[in-house]
């Protein structure tokens, strides 16, 4: 075994003079970085800032006396999320879950539906008292903002990629254009469009909250992106797969919500999580709109005039949190593909 | 009366890709419950000529009537014809994400609104008769090509369609594996199914067709009795076709 881990380490680190070299350069650095960084953590480093901001940095200026407000949102979401996943990983053995294959028809409905739901009871629905999506801040807004972002864009993608490869001639149009000029914007110019011109555009009685703004620069960004992901799985269907099914007396919409779609998305799941991924970072953008989010609130709690300077321990802990998100979301795609690409 | 009897009249078909023309006015009867077997050589339009019988080839000239309907660029019309005319391809084209039981109900749940538990009823039944019921749950990637083929037949069986088409279904298999799909293609002829076969199976042709068919770049050349076809054709091209194959 020794023997075996000896050999693997000539083989591979000390292979020559200057691998050999080059090993011993970057241990030490290494090393030192390491040290430094534990000695930092544990001896200089003043977490404070942290520990007397955490409500801050995880639910903004959300009314203390609210909070299972965004208990029940968060439980209703984490709800959602549990069942699309068992659905999903229990793909497999569908005849001993009929529970669960009752549900497919379902999901989708319940995700685009459970949207303007959970802001309107976040917000005073219910009669409930109303508050001011001023005090939404913080993590849940991040989260809240990425969630909902990525539910709406999802369908509106497929859509479009469906628009761009339509045999009608204006659909089809309508859809490069639209992608085209998205993919051309900067993510900061969309906000900036959707926060100023939007309003522009809508009836004047129709005022839009700032929130409902930023998700629609969002989605209308994230979509052309999404149109693009589902592009290359639609493109790598065999079209002997769209005979096969047209043979069968299946018409074109049913071809294509049955046998073509089902295999395209299965195919991009890696890209699709990836701009997922991607979208929740940029959400970080919000906070050049208005919109108190994580990167928003750490910058305002660094001008609290006690934790001045203190810049290292907000932003490790913010980062710290964005990867927790993130590397969830990316260890979820990496074993759904492996659920379902056998 | 004449309807009755003729269930695929094809008439003076002609059909270009661009310049190209591939088919050059064909004409073909088949009656209800014959096997015609089409032969050629690669290229010659076989697979085109058979593929617009179910509409997934369109033509430009003559017409085609299956089972007396005319197929038009009506949508419905093509629907309609599609759903009595099952065809198996020779890449089987099973869809992947979906198990065996799934393929063969998709259409009979979505196309005939047969209940999953009829559905299944009937999947079943028909998987017992291509001898693939133990494989049910399976994924077609964990088939051998031989089996995935009897269940691409059972597939389009399940539509109950009054005619089948088959391009080369024995093509794409190992040797060991062509045996088990004829013989699941005797049964139905036996049991009286219309059907038009492109295949090269001599033995196959001789023992099943009503009539074998010679392509070639774009007509039929000859048609006759299997008998007649593979030890006295008319045609020099026919005995050149055959010296090649046989
Ligand atoms: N989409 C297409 N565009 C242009 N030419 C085509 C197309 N599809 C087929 N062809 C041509 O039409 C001719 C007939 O093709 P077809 O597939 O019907 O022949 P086949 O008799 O089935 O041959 P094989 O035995 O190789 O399957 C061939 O020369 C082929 O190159
Ligand atoms: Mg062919």
């Amino acid at each position: 075994m020794q023997k075996i881990q000896l050999t693997w380490l000539r083989k591979n680190l000390f292979n020559s003079w200057y691998n050999s070299l080059l090993t011993i350069l970057c241990l030490l650095l290494i090393i030192q970085f390491i040290r430094k960084f534990v000695w930092w953590t544990i001896a200089e480093a003043q977490w404070q800032v942290v520990q007397v901001n955490l409500p801050l940095f995880l639910v903004g200026r959300f009314p203390q006396t609210s909070y299972w407000r965004l208990w029940i949102v968060l439980g209703i979401i984490t709800f959602l999320i549990v069942i699309t996943w068992s659905v999903f990983i229990t793909q497999k053995n569908l005849i001993k879950h009929k529970f669960i294959n009752l549900l497919v028809p379902w999901l989708a409905p319940t995700w685009l539906l459970s949207c303007p739901l959970i802001l309107w009871f976040m917000g005073g629905g219910l009669g409930l008292q109303s508050i001011s999506t001023n005090l939404w801040n913080g993590l849940i807004l991040t989260l809240l903002m990425a969630v909902i972002s990525i539910v709406i864009s999802f369908p509106l993608g497929i859509l479009l990629a469906l628009g761009r490869t339509s045999n009608l001639f204006i659909i089809r149009w309508f859809s490069i254009l639209y992608i085209e000029i998205i993919r051309g914007l900067p993510l900061i110019g969309i906000l900036f469009i959707a926060q100023v011109m939007l309003p522009l555009f809508l009836p004047t009685e129709l005022r839009l909250d700032r929130l409902i703004r930023g998700i629609a620069g969002l989605v209308l960004f994230s979509t052309a992106y999404m149109a693009e992901n589902v592009r290359g799985g639609l493109q790598s269907i065999p079209r002997e797969q769209i005979e096969a099914a047209k043979a069968l007396g299946l018409p074109t919409p049913l071809v294509i919500i049955l046998v073509v779609l089902p295999q395209a998305l299965r195919a991009v799941i890696p890209a699709i999580v990836g701009q997922f991924i991607g979208l929740l970072k940029d959400t970080s953008l919000l906070s050049l709109v208005g919109l108190v989010e994580l990167t928003g609130m750490s910058r305002s709690i660094l001008a609290q005039p006690q934790f001045i300077g203190r810049y290292a321990e907000v932003y490790i802990f913010v980062g710290l949190l964005y990867w927790v998100f993130c590397y969830s979301m990316s260890l979820a795609s990496r074993r759904l593909e492996k659920q379902l690409i056998n | 009366m004449q309807e009755q009897t003729q269930i695929i009249v094809a008439e003076n078909v002609h059909k270009w890709y661009g310049k190209f023309h591939v088919l050059k006015g064909v004409d073909l009867i088949v009656d209800r419950g014959e096997v015609v077997v089409l032969m050629g050589p690669s290229g010659s339009g076989k697979s085109t000529f058979i593929r617009t019988f179910n509409a997934l080839e369109d033509y430009q000239e003559g017409s085609i009537r299956i089972n007396g309907i005319t197929l038009s660029n009506d949508l419905r019309n093509i629907e309609l014809i599609r759903q009595e005319v099952g065809m198996v391809f020779q890449q089987f084209n099973l869809f992947p994400h979906l198990t065996i039981l799934n393929n063969v109900t998709l259409a009979p749940i979505w196309v005939h609104k047969l209940s999953k538990i009829k559905a299944k009823e009937l999947a079943m039944q028909l998987l017992e008769r291509v001898g693939i019921l133990e494989q049910a749950n399976k994924y077609p990637g964990q088939l051998s090509g031989g089996q995935q083929q009897r269940v691409a037949i059972a597939r389009a069986l399940a539509m109950q369609p009054k005619i089948m088409l088959f391009d080369e279904p024995t093509s794409a298999l190992d040797p060991e594996m062509v045996r088990e799909v004829l013989d699941v293609m005797k049964n139905l002829a036996r049991e009286g199914m219309t059907m038009v076969i492109v295949t090269h199976e001599v033995g196959f042709a001789r023992e099943v067709a009503d009539r074998v068919i010679l392509m070639d770049s774009g007509s039929l050349v000859e048609s006759a009795t299997p008998e007649l076809f593979f030890t006295a054709p008319k045609q020099e091209r026919t005995r050149k076709f055959l010296s090649q194959i046989l």
